[in-house]
């Protein structure tokens, strides 16, 4: 019987093998990386709101503290949007008149809530607690970025697990004083391992501990 | 129910016989089904997960079934692909005063029963109420709950709920209505004031008639007051299937007056129950729980415990506590209580009791004796005034009162009227004379639950105008010219007293969420006026307390939920002296006698659409979303009746037919029907479920008649029982006796005292010390660890239904419940040991996941979503879970419940509410356990971490341990000497369920130990001599 294949089809199936693996990789790899792009996880994608509500202006310029608006931070899992009544106690000495106001001030008359898209959302199967986190040494911006740069809100990382281990793994590396908790100017400096470690000994933090499951799902 | 089914239901009962023949030693069996080996028993024990195979509807092929899941897995894998939705944040305008967005708040609040007020701290989640606990400084609560009080929270968000005013069955509206009534009963005005037409009220109102149940509200007293002032005519009627008639008699009898008792169980040594179920959900249950197991406890110091008789007819949980409980048909318990008083000295004539209840009344008679003014005799609702009377009169004999019972004025706030049956009577013969212009329901269901001979329904066709307010539009709605949406207690502001007297401001946590109104603002409107509950309830307390001082007064009755100072005081009541005694009734010999109950779940009809309670299984026959008809293994031998076979009843000429249930320990010559279910204008979850017993109970005797017939109709689909789920090797009798480790260990405190080391020594293996499984537990962190007093333990299942209610675990359904898939995360396991057709005696365990240290499920997952903490938690992650169940077939105590199917509900709005927010609601394909609530944990975790110290003992409280009114249930740190667990752990009555498996379970149990009479039980010298001896 004559050779149903041509002696050039040795060639190809080497090639297809080696060609299907490299393939797959890429098709996993694009997946991944679609997977890990902004279009998914919207890292540095500024969300549309009702009110083109500036962190950069209030933060950087004006120099208002987190928890003026974020009031539950330390005390609640939940860090608190402003209630309208907040925007109000400056709004209704400046920029009375200012036309991107205008929802803040129709929701004060009317007494009907502001409605914010959320920037940062964990899945539900989540509980994130803010408060134990302000209060051993972990910084706003540590998680949120740099707000005091942003014109618009935008998420500063994927919020993903691996991301939350990093810091759930190896605490000393993100740790900071706790008077510096709210502030956005500290950076970590380059003894920042050793001092973590301190820091994390000193705030006692159980590092063993914060990869326990049900820390964060239940 | 197909006839497969059927043949492999049928009870052999020869074959119970067989099993139980030569037995005598302390074996235990949880169903009759396991003793005669149904197939069906077979099938749930053999397969880990009952019926798998039958998850498919008929029809499908295993090729159809292969497409589906191939398609399914495909789609499930797509769904990952989905980017998330966006969510939004809706932040308040102006933020309430106090409130910590995130932190949820607690505000103290009550629920009548029987109009008396339990207190309870509800849990408010921004502006929604999610969960009750019991206020510690209520007198009925002491910080626990009951079932009602627990799955009350459910009701209010029950879709089913009536949502809009309706006249003649048309939408309408309050105000409409209020208008109404103005005119009819005030006549009608012009705006300067010229009257156009006569109102009810101007022929003085002979008319109008104003129903509810039994009342307590000193608010809700007074508008009737106010307004029987200034309509004569009017009246006010009071009826609820569960009122105290014979008790309300029988007061009136002995002192002359109506009077409250309480009952100082903490300080009795010897109690005598006749027909009295005061462990089960009465209004005054849970103070009665804690007190009496308070008397209970056995430490090596202190074991001078109580002692519990119990006569009684059908079993209940109360007779499943007593040392020694005797089971007569209700109208012999007379009787008895005849032939004990007379022991005492008090003149009661009557013929002797039988034979075989006379050593039994001769040892009753000298213990109550010996233990003169620390005894108490108490009567049930169900049993005859005369009966009351009589532990009246022994009490007094025995100077008890005054020591353990404390009599006080009555709590009702008509206490007149508190013979409901006559008051019903009475209205229901005006309504037929015509008598009648204006009835108004003030809650309740009449038309449903009232005694049939009355026939309600027809008189109330005689009435002109009939106005019904009620949370469902229901049997009664349907009868009625005008139903009015009634608001949830969790809506409305009112008020109520307590069992003492202790007044309790109810005060809502969320506004209505359909309009309703309450009581107090219909007869607002009835008067012509427009208040608020909110006014005329604080108003009153204004008038009461005066204008001084009234803002601090009325805040601090907030607070604490409870009004200071209102507690009724203690009086001298003294049984008079001529009172003489009716001639006994005579007996028949061998008639058969029906009796009635309240159903254990859903109590007298109320709750039939609180899916919770529907499917929360009875406590001793363990069927859920059912009533039967319940009879005992003699008469079930006699009449050739198994289980699930359909009956007709015959009492007093009306028939009702129902669905058979065996109970053990019945009496032969009694057949028990549960009030409560066939609802014909029930809502989704009461629909279709069980008969109704009301159509066969009639005024005159409401709780027991002689005289019935029962005959068997044919065989009934099955049943949904929890008795045979679920099932643990060793559970079972022939594994019992083979390695003589019951996973109940049950003693008396006479052989534990003699030797302590009595249930240390049943576990006869010696611990391993070798393990293959690695210990992640770390010894610096704290190690959580929980307790469960058996000998405290009631089974009244209340930790079930707060378990619910704090995790977010669905309701299934009858048909899932009949599979074994019901989803509790606690089941309580109830084992009886003896004799089913003589005095069998009944043991509770509950038993959730033990957190095995060495924990078979987490080795056999393949995605590693069960795995240990380091603080010795066996964590369950649902997002991980992909459903294999291979942790649950690995789990030797059989705790994992898989969703089956979409259980949860997460589309109907308003049921979202009830859902804690710090649990996850599951979907299909998990698997979920108990977690020992480690969201409470974290919270106390954290806590603490922030002020730089340990958890504190007591700071954390697992939800089933806050509801259990008994407090059976300790958690805490095991590595921490002081704490309640630990110590609990180093006692001698603390043993581990399976502990030869070596699993090393953080859940340890304690043994129960009862008190029983020399008299009547010969207790072994030597403690383990009544053992079998062990195998090595």
């Amino acid at each position: 019987m004559a050779q149903v294949f041509p002696s050039s089809m040795n060639t190809m199936a080497r090639v297809s093998i080696v060609g299907g693996a490299i393939l797959l990789n890429v098709l996993l790899g694009g997946a991944m990386a679609f997977y890990r792009s902004p279009f998914v996880t919207n890292v540095n994608v500024a969300k549309e709101q009702e009110v083109p509500f500036s962190h950069k202006h209030h933060v950087a310029g004006l120099g208002i503290d987190c928890r003026y608006c974020h009031t539950s931070v330390d005390t609640s899992p939940f860090a608190g949007i402003p209630p309208t009544e907040t925007c109000m106690t400056c709004h209704s000495q400046v920029w009375t008149e200012a036309p991107i106001l205008e929802p803040v001030r129709n929701s004060w008359d009317t007494g009907t809530p502001l409605v914010w898209n959320r920037v940062t959302d964990l899945p539900d199967f989540v509980y994130f607690n803010h408060s134990i986190h302000v209060n051993k040494g972990i910084g706003c911006t540590t998680c949120h970025g740099q707000v005091d740069q942003m014109p618009l809100m935008s998420k500063a990382n994927t919020f993903h697990m691996a991301w939350c281990l990093q810091c759930h793994k190896s605490p000393e590396k993100f740790i900071r004083p706790k008077d510096q908790v709210y502030s956005v100017e500290w950076k970590p400096g380059s003894n920042q391992l050793d001092e973590g470690k301190k820091l994390v000994e000193e705030y006692g933090v159980r590092v063993e501990q914060l990869t326990n499951c049900s820390v964060c799902h239940r | 129910m197909n006839t497969y089914e059927n043949t492999k239901n049928r009870l052999d009962l020869a074959a119970v016989r067989e099993a139980m023949a030569g037995r005598t030693g302390r074996e235990y069996w949880q169903s009759l089904e396991e003793l005669a080996e149904t197939p069906s028993f077979r099938g749930f024990m053999d397969r880990e997960f009952p019926r798998e195979a039958s998850v498919m509807p008929d029809g499908v092929d295993r090729r159809a079934f292969m497409k589906v899941m191939g398609a399914s897995l495909a789609l499930a894998g797509l769904t990952a692909c989905s980017r998330q939705p966006n969510e939004q944040i809706i932040p308040y305008v102006k933020p309430p005063v106090e409130l910590v967005p995130g932190v949820p708040m607690y505000f103290a609040t009550a629920m009548t029963s029987r109009g008396r007020a339990i207190g309870l701290l509800a849990e408010n989640q921004m502006g929604r109420p999610s969960k009750l606990e019991g206020n510690p400084n209520h007198p009925a609560s002491l910080g626990s709950t009951d079932i009602f009080s627990q799955a009350s929270i459910l009701s209010l968000y029950d879709p089913d709920r009536s949502t809009v005013a309706r006249k003649l069955g048309s939408i309408s509206t309050w105000d409409t209505f209020a208008k109404w009534i103005d005119i009819l009963v005030n006549g009608e005005k012009l705006a300067d004031g010229t009257k156009i037409s006569q109102g009810l009220k101007d022929t003085s109102g002979a008319g109008i008639r104003i129903l509810t149940e039994t009342v307590t509200s000193p608010t809700l007293r007074s508008q009737l007051e106010q307004l029987q002032a200034g309509i004569p005519g009017l009246r006010w009627h009071q009826y609820e299937p569960g009122g105290s008639d014979s008790a309300v008699r029988a007061a009136r009898l002995a002192f002359g007056q109506p009077v409250g008792i309480q009952y100082l169980f903490d300080k009795a040594d010897v109690v005598l129950s006749l027909d009295s179920d005061f462990l089960a959900p009465t209004p005054e249950n849970v103070r009665h729980t804690r007190d009496f197991t308070a008397k209970r406890r056995v430490t090596p110091e202190q074991h001078a415990v109580s002692r519990l008789y119990c006569a009684e007819g059908t079993p209940t949980l109360t007779g499943a506590m007593a040392d020694h409980a005797v089971h007569v048909p209700p109208s012999q318990i007379e009787g008895i209580a005849r032939a004990i008083a007379r022991k005492l000295g008090v003149d009661a004539p009557g013929p002797e009791v039988d034979e075989s209840r006379r050593k039994w009344v001769d040892a009753v008679a000298a213990d109550l004796l010996q233990h003169a003014g620390t005894g108490i005799v108490l009567a049930g609702d169900s049993q005859p005034s005369l009966v009351h009377i009589l532990a009246h009169r022994i009490n007094e004999k025995l100077g008890n009162a005054g020591q353990t019972i404390v009599y006080t004025d009555a709590v009702e706030a008509d206490p007149q009227a508190a013979d409901q049956t006559e008051s019903l009577k009475t209205l229901v013969r005006d309504m037929q004379d015509g008598k009648v212009e204006l009835l108004i329901i003030l809650g309740g269901n009449p038309v449903y639950y009232a005694p049939v001979d009355l026939d309600f329904a027809a008189a109330l066709d005689k009435v002109a105008h009939r106005v019904h307010l009620g949370l469902y539009y229901d049997e009664t709605a349907e009868c009625c010219h005008w139903h009015l949406p009634e608001a949830h207690y969790l809506e409305t502001w009112s008020d109520a007293l307590t069992f003492d007297g202790t007044a309790t401001v109810i005060q809502p946590l969320i506004a209505p969420l359909y309009n309703g109104k309450s009581a107090h603002e219909l007869l607002a409107a009835l008067a012509g006026q427009g208040n608020t509950g909110h006014t005329l309830v604080r108003e009153y307390w204004k008038k009461r307390h005066g204008d001084l001082g009234f803002d601090a007064f009325w805040k601090t009755a907030l607070a604490k939920g409870v009004v200071e100072g209102t507690a009724l005081p203690p009086k001298d009541l003294k049984v008079r002296a001529d009172l003489a005694l009716s001639a006994p009734t005579p007996a028949t010999e061998g008639a058969l006698e029906v009796a009635f109950c309240f159903d254990s779940t859903i109590g007298d009809g109320r709750w039939a659409n609180n899916g919770w309670l529907q499917e929360l299984p009875k406590p001793l026959t363990k069927l859920t979303w059912d009533n039967a008809v319940i009879v005992g293994l003699p008469l079930a031998e006699r009449l050739d009746l198994s289980i699930f076979d359909i009956v007709e009843v015959t009492v007093g000429g009306r028939k009702v037919q129902g669905q058979v249930w065996i109970q053990p320990g019945q009496p032969e010559n009694l057949v028990t029907l549960s009030l409560g279910y066939g609802r014909t204008m029930a809502c989704k979850v009461a629909a279709g479920a069980g008969y109704n017993a009301y159509s066969v109970r009639t005024s005159d005797k409401p709780w027991f008649a002689q005289g019935a017939e029962l005959k068997r109709i044919g065989s009934g689909p099955e049943m949904a029982r929890t008795e045979v789920h679920h099932l643990v090797r060793g559970q079972r009798l022939e594994a019992q006796t083979e390695h003589g480790r019951p996973l109940v260990r049950v003693g008396s405190v006479q052989e534990y005292v003699a030797d302590p080391q009595l249930f240390a020594r049943e576990d006869h293996l010696p611990p391993h010390e070798f393990s293959m499984f690695t210990s992640p537990t770390n010894e610096h962190q704290q190690q959580w660890g929980m307790t469960i007093d058996l000998n405290a333990c009631t089974g009244c299942g209340v930790c079930m239904v707060a378990c619910q209610a704090e995790n977010n675990i669905p309701v299934v359904g009858k048909d899932q419940v009949r599979r074994g898939r019901e989803m509790h995360w606690i089941r309580v396991d109830r084992y009886y040991q003896g004799d089913p057709a003589g005095d069998p005696r009944a043991v509770h365990q509950p038993v959730a996941c033990v957190h095995c240290e060495k924990a078979p499920c987490e080795v056999v997952c393949p995605v590693g979503a069960t795995v240990h903490s380091n603080e010795g938690l066996n964590d369950m992650i649902y997002n991980r879970c992909v459903g294999t169940r291979y942790c649950s077939n690995n789990c030797p105590y059989k705790v994992r419940r898989f969703n089956f199917l979409q259980y949860s509900d997460q589309k109907t709005p308003v049921k979202q509410m009830v859902y804690n927010p710090d649990v996850t609601v599951r979907s299909r394909g998990v698997m979920e356990k108990c977690t020992y609530c480690v969201q409470r944990i974290n919270l106390a975790r954290i806590a603490a971490k922030k002020e730089d110290r340990k958890v504190r003992d007591g700071e954390i409280i697992t939800a089933c341990q806050a509801a259990c009114p008994a407090a059976a249930i300790a958690f805490g740190d095991i590595t921490d000497a002081s704490s309640q667990v630990a110590k609990n752990r180093t006692d001698l009555r603390n043993y581990t369920l399976l502990d030869d498996l070596n699993t090393r379970p953080r859940t340890t149990y304690m043994a129960k130990l009862r008190n029983p009479n020399p008299e009547l039980e010969a207790i072994p010298t030597n403690g383990s001599s009544s053992k079998k001896p062990r195998e090595h």
